[in-house]
């Protein structure tokens, strides 16, 4: 029977795995060594600013045993949405990297990178030709607004995988990638069925995440034949139990039955999860079902300004009761004071922890019920200068107001730093999330192959 | 007879997080296949009840699904902001499930 056997050593490339257990799986003798090195979960400043939420020093550490191993099995090593948001910027970035890391260890190989940044030109063409669709909630685009992303990415299937492994790559470093497709894009060429493969590498990518105990920072062994797959944890204090990954199927997605992405859908409405040992889950029945159009997922970052905050708090009761008036007049103090700023040239928000500060509109309970509450005064503005002066007014105008039924009169807030106020630099939000179509796969996707750590001369 | 339960006492998990910038997306997992058949029966945790917990209209509502081969219950809801927006208040959406600590669900 063929079959692939992938080991995944952590869910994103930097947050690290125990080396027993990477080992423990390069024992196991795998084909390919693969991991996901990206996220749009935290948040849109990693895409837009264009550095990663990863550190160096940790995405080393891990490549650094990855591309070893790698190249002493003669096996290929893997890595999608390289560092942390996959534009051109962040592939760089992991690409530098790759290249320390041949030159300290005396290592040479084929190296693919695959760029995933798009265009904005490009884009708006393809939006002017109706090629471009939102993807429900996101909002409808417009081409100011195309026009206004710093970054746009698109999330590449497997196919510019496969056209870098059949250049013969041994490391690929990809930009923004769908997630499953480091790992199902090798057991694909190999010719095993996309659904499987598709499946288990949306399990692999989060690495142990799906076993119990759960764990991002610990690797996990699958194993892909014709008609089902294999998951065990590295980690003998782990186990994968047909619930800890049926739960996993649930995480992070609208529908657990239906997953689409890049050219298709794939479709679990059938799959079974068997305990095939203690310690291993056996997978089968998932299927993938091709679209009639092949698209593409757009991601996009703009940036919206620059932000300063002020964290205080206070304890006042009579303080407490009166925030909301408080608030008011601090923002109406504003106003009244700068009165030449338009009304977009700055946000001016009041995040009251002890009331709404997590929860916002969604939050059932508006009372505060503690004997304190957590102020956080926060200003996005269009420069940096003008986010700090608003901060600051504002500031100054909460600490010394003089609300009524105050007894307290020496301050209304107390600031646990001095300096009070913390620039936070520039804030970008997603405004593309929106859908490609393409006719090729790898249109979007250039593979670029290079050599190295050869000695030139 | 039925008696109502308060879901902390039916479930292993409960937990809140983004699926992707513009959406949040709540995971129930029940205790035992016995539990969640308990109350998927009930259709006590479907979308009025999503809706009427986060005081949002039924329309914000994307979808509640059983999803049986993980004993659990699914509800999607539409992000009040897309993660990191401006007066945004939870980057990951991780921290939005306290709601879906009170509901109770009648149970054998």
């Amino acid at each position: 029977m063929k079959e692939i056997r992938v080991l995944s050593p952590t869910a994103i490339l930097g947050y690290g795995f125990p080396v027993e257990s990477f080992e423990r799986g390069l024992d196991k003798e795998p084909d390919l060594i693969a991991v996901d090195a990206g996220s749009s979960d935290p948040g849109p400043y990693y895409l837009g600013a264009g550095v990663s939420f990863t550190d160096k020093t940790a995405v080393k550490r891990d490549l650094k045993l990855m591309i070893k191993a790698g190249q002493e099995k003669d096996i290929p090593v893997i890595v999608g949405t390289a560092g942390g948001a996959g534009a051109a910027s962040h592939l760089e970035w992991c690409t530098e990297i790759v290249e320390e890391i041949a030159q300290e260890e005396d290592l040479s190989f084929k190296l693919a990178t695959i760029q995933a940044e798009q265009e904005q030109e490009f884009i708006l063409e393809k939006f002017q030709a109706g090629q471009i669709s939102p993807l429900y909630p996101a909002p409808e685009l417009t081409e100011k607004e195309l026009k206004s992303s710093t970054r746009i990415v698109g999330q590449m299937g497997v196919e510019p995988f496969i056209e870098a492994l059949d250049q013969e790559a041994e490391v690929i470093i990809a930009g923004r990638a769908y997630d499953p497709t480091v790992f199902a894009s090798f057991c694909i060429r190999e010719g095993l069925p996309a659904g499987l493969a598709l499946h288990m590498g949306k399990i692999m990518e989060c690495a142990s995440i799906a076993a119990n105990p759960g764990s991002g920072s610990d690797a996990m062994f699958g194993i892909l034949r014709d008609d089902h797959f294999l998951l065990e944890p590295l980690n003998p204090k782990r186990r994968c139990t047909t619930t800890s990954v049926a739960a996993h199927t649930l995480y992070e997605k609208t529908n657990p039955t239906k997953l689409p992405g890049p050219g298709g859908v794939i479709d679990l409405s059938e799959t079974e999860f068997e305990q095939y040992d203690e310690r291993t889950v056996k997978v089968s029945g998932s299927k993938f079902v091709a679209a009639d159009e092949y698209t593409i997922k757009l991601e996009g970052a703009k940036q919206v300004g620059y932000r300063t905050v002020s964290i205080a708090g206070t304890r006042d009761p009579i303080m407490i009761e009166q925030l909301d008036h408080i608030i008011e007049v601090v923002k109406e103090t504003v106003e009244d004071n700068f009165v030449d700023l338009a009304a977009d040239d700055y946000h001016l928000l009041f995040r009251i922890y002890g009331r709404d500060g997590v929860m916002g509109n969604l939050e059932p309970e508006q009372e505060v019920s503690g004997h304190e509450v957590g102020i956080i005064i926060e200003v996005v503005a269009k420069s940096q200068e003008l986010a700090n002066t608003i901060c600051s007014f504002a500031r100054s105008t909460m600490l010394h107001y003089g609300y009524p039924g105050r007894v307290a009169t020496a301050g209304n807030l107390a600031f646990p730093y001095s300096p009070s106020d913390l620039k936070a630099g520039e804030v970008y939000e997603f405004n593309v999330h929106h859908l490609i179509k393409v006719d090729d796969p790898t249109e979007l996707f250039p593979v670029q192959i290079e050599e190295v750590g050869e000695t030139i001369g | 007879m039925a008696e109502a339960k308060n879901i902390r006492e039916l479930v292993d998990v409960v937990r809140s997080k983004n699926a992707g910038p513009y959406e949040l997306t709540f995971d129930l997992i029940f205790k035992s296949f016995e539990i969640y058949e308990q109350v998927k029966k009930s259709g006590v945790i479907n979308e009025e009840l999503i809706a009427q917990l986060y005081g949002i209209d039924l329309e914000q509502v994307i979808s509640v699904i059983n999803y049986d081969p993980a004993k659990a219950i699914k509800a999607t809801i539409v992000r009040p902001y897309s993660s990191g927006a401006i007066g945004e208040r939870d980057v990951y959406g991780a921290q939005q499930h306290a709601p879906l600590l009170n509901i109770e669900v009648p149970i054998q």
